[in-house]
């Protein structure tokens, strides 16, 4: 299992790499999957329901019906049934590719599993949609389908009379099962569509739309594909012949041939191991997890900062418990905290300044500390030498940080970069530990903990609480959002820096050694 | 220049995704059944006859049975197994003894049989044999048939409407 994710992480890294080269980190297809999936069934169910106008329900006209919309109201019926149909290819596209890329990048198991255990049905269902879709056009591909699927069905023993007898000769046709059929492929998608709703139901703020720019192109590329190459029936559907060659649609039908072919017991059993291992997966082994985020009363002044920040949804804001005068206290939920630290980074008190008292944050990973994360900066600190001396933050997830490591650059690694106060680049550039910070991680708009850069970017920019403080010179502070493979990028962006140090007045910088100014010390210390 | 670049780089992306769905919602083609050849699909549901006939019970059996299950006959419910035989000019094609279905083997036989056969002209010969007689067969049908390929000729088998049809 490790092995794989492995792998198919360094295959996901290359291609959003790539695609990040052409398009800007917000449009990036590969880091809009989800978003991408939601777009594509609006589309569906808009395509979905003017067809349906148009679309006769008796097995003996359907076929003659989809011709019409097709030829004759080829403008706007064909287009929508084109519609209809790509985007229901374009789906399974998405939907594949973000379910690997949950894997490859290992958040589906842990607190993680509710996500992954309800896309299965999910998938499940966005399949058997498609079938039944098909099977309604009641052309040579729908009777192959038909055929195919019944047997299947009849391989199991639940069934007394085969159901495949419904498909035997023209005569045995009847209307039942095609009935049967419309109403499924009406009733499966909706019922995906609450799941996805509960899917969605522990992550904070998820992204279901995909920005504006990206949607637009995305739909210019499905007209484009309508008009130069619109769905078409195949030949009619007739009993009396085997569909002896049918185009299949390979995004939803790749398995069918072996469904055929291959012995029953097999190819069920086969489908029950895959169903079942996808189920078990974010157990398989389970993840050895660090400690949720534990809140410390009597540093927390009921600001919910952190509640605001969560990206899972794991802090809610309750009754006061200690008899202080705040109003509320933050309580974290264990089962929903995946420990990204972004909670933390929040909190008005996670002030590295504090010397007077111990530095405890109202909010912290137990794991990794904000105290651990102070000492090892100025462990970092202490080894630097020269006049560029650079101070690196990066995450875990993010380039290999002992690969930039070196006399004149220090690094110090997070769980998320979210973790970080900005009151830490103030200290590190205030208390004259380094010339200079850059902060690097994953790719924007692709943080692993989902909310980490965005929330780094805006508290920089002094657009969300806690702000970076307005002393501190910008220019001695660069973001890196790199990915795991950004290494080489982030040597060049380290490297600038440098330069630029070099080039600089010596009066942009701090004057060394400036002590903490009472204020700020104050607001936290008294 | 580089955003040019990047312009073309997307066209490109997107030009290549919607080439790959065109391409793959309906091809390539999937030879289901081999160019030349036809198919004869042989289904049907039938009930044998009991394994033990059916006995007229005696005045003093049926005098002893409850009153709302007093009935002249007693019969065992299993049924003997539907002996099946198909011949394609000549020779055995499927040949098969058919369990009852059921708990109790008391349902009917089935089958569902799907055979892949040559285009052309044929001899075709079904058998089917459902009573405890040693040897040789109740229903007997012979047909000659001139196969198209593709063809899907169905072949059922209805007691009451005299025996196999041929569709
Ligand atoms: C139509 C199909 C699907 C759609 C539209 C969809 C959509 C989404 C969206 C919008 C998110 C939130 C992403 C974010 O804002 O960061 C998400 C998260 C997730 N999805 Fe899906 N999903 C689908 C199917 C699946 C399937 C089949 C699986 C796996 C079996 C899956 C596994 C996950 C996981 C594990 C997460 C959580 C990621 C995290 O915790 O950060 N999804 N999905
Ligand atoms: S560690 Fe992350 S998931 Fe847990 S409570 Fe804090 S912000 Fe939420
Ligand atoms: S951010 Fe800190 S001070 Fe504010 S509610 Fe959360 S723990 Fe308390």
């Amino acid at each position: 299992m490790n092995m794989a994710r492995l792998m198919l992480r360094r295959g996901f890294n290359v291609a959003e790499g790539v695609l990040g080269q052409v398009f800007p980190p917000a449009w990036n297809p590969m880091l809009n999957l989800g978003a991408l999936g939601f777009f594509f069934y609006w589309i569906i169910t808009v395509s979905g329901i003017y067809i349906y106008i148009f679309f006769d329900t008796g097995v003996l006209n359907a076929y003659a019906s989809i011709e019409y919309m097709t030829h004759e109201q080829w403008y706007l019926a064909g287009i929508m049934r084109s519609f209809h149909r790509y985007a229901s290819d374009a789906l399974i596209l998405v939907m594949m590719l973000h379910l690997l890329r949950e894997f490859a990048r290992d958040r589906y198991r842990g607190v993680r599993w509710f996500s992954w255990v309800t896309g299965v049905p999910i998938m499940v269902m966005v399949f058997v949609a498609g079938i039944s879709g098909y099977w309604l056009v009641w052309d040579k591909l729908a009777q192959y389908i038909a055929i195919v699927s019944t047997e299947w069905l009849d391989m199991l023993p639940i069934f007394g009379e085969p159901i495949a007898r419904n498909f035997l000769s023209p005569d045995a046709l009847e209307s039942r099962f095609f009935t049967l059929m419309i109403f499924m492929h009406i009733a499966i998608p909706l019922i995906a569509l609450v799941i996805l709703w509960v899917h969605l139901q522990r992550v904070a703020k998820p992204r279901i739309n995909p920005p504006r720019g990206l949607a637009i192109s995305v739909f210019a590329a499905l007209i484009a594909l309508s008009l130069v190459h619109p769905a078409l029936s195949q030949a009619p559907a007739d009993l009396a012949v085997v569909p002896g060659k049918v185009g299949l649609d390979w995004f939803y039908l790749p398995l069918f041939p072996a469904l055929e072919t291959l012995p029953g017991s097999l190819t069920w059993g086969m489908s029950a191991c895959l169903l079942a291992i996808m189920i078990a997966m974010p157990w398989l082994p389970p993840l050895k997890r660090a400690r949720p985020a534990a809140v410390d009363l009597a540093n927390c002044n009921g600001c919910a900062r952190c509640f605001h920040d969560c990206p899972y949804n794991a802090i809610s804001m309750v009754a006061r418990s200690d008899g202080t005068a705040f109003e509320r206290e933050p309580a974290v939920n264990p089962d929903l905290c995946v420990s990204c630290g972004l909670c933390a980074g929040a909190c008005p008190t996670s002030m590295p300044f504090r010397r007077l008292s111990e530095l405890s944050p109202g909010i912290d990973l137990p794991d990794r500390t904000m105290a651990q994360l102070r000492d090892l900066t100025e462990t970092a600190a202490r080894n630097l030498t020269g006049t560029e001396r650079i101070m690196v933050f990066g995450c875990d997830t993010g380039p290999d940080l002992a690969e930039v490591s070196s006399k004149s650059v220090g690094v110090v690694p997070l769980v998320c970069i979210g973790q970080l106060p900005p009151a830490f680049i103030d200290y590190v550039l205030s208390r004259n530990l380094a010339d200079g910070v850059v902060l690097t991680g994953c790719r924007e708009n692709s943080c692993n903990a989902r909310c980490g850069i965005e929330w780094t970017n805006s508290r920089l920019a002094g657009e969300r609480d806690p702000h970076l403080r307005a002393r501190v010179p910008r220019d001695l502070l660069r973001t890196a959002w790199v990915g795991a493979t950004g290494g080489r990028q982030l040597h060049h962006a380290l490297q600038a820096l440098v330069r630029e140090l070099k080039d600089a007045d010596v009066d942009v910088r701090p004057a060394p050694a400036v002590k903490c100014p009472p204020t700020a010390c104050e607001a936290v210390d008294a | 220049m580089r955003r040019y670049l990047r312009y073309t780089g997307q066209f490109a992306f997107f030009l290549l995704i919607a080439a790959f769905i065109g391409y793959f919602s309906n091809q390539p083609v999937y030879q289901q059944t081999p160019d030349g050849m036809a198919q004869i699909k042989l289904s049907f549901a039938h009930g044998a006859a009991r394994k033990v006939d059916c006995r007229k019970l005696s005045s003093k059996e049926i005098a002893r049975l409850p009153a709302n299950e007093r009935r002249p006959n007693t019969c065992a419910r299993e049924r003997i197994p539907v002996h099946i035989q198909l011949m394609l000019d000549g020779e055995l094609l499927y040949d098969a003894q058919l369990q009852a279905t059921g708990l109790s083997q008391d349902g009917p036989a089935r089958t569902y049989r799907k055979l892949i056969v040559p285009a052309g002209p044929h001899t075709i010969v079904a058998r089917l044999r459902d009573t405890k007689r040693g040897s040789g067969f109740d229903y007997e049908a012979e047909r000659q048939v001139t196969l198209k390929p593709f063809q899907n000729l169905a072949i059922d088998f209805k007691a009451d409407s005299g025996g196999f049809q041929f569709r």
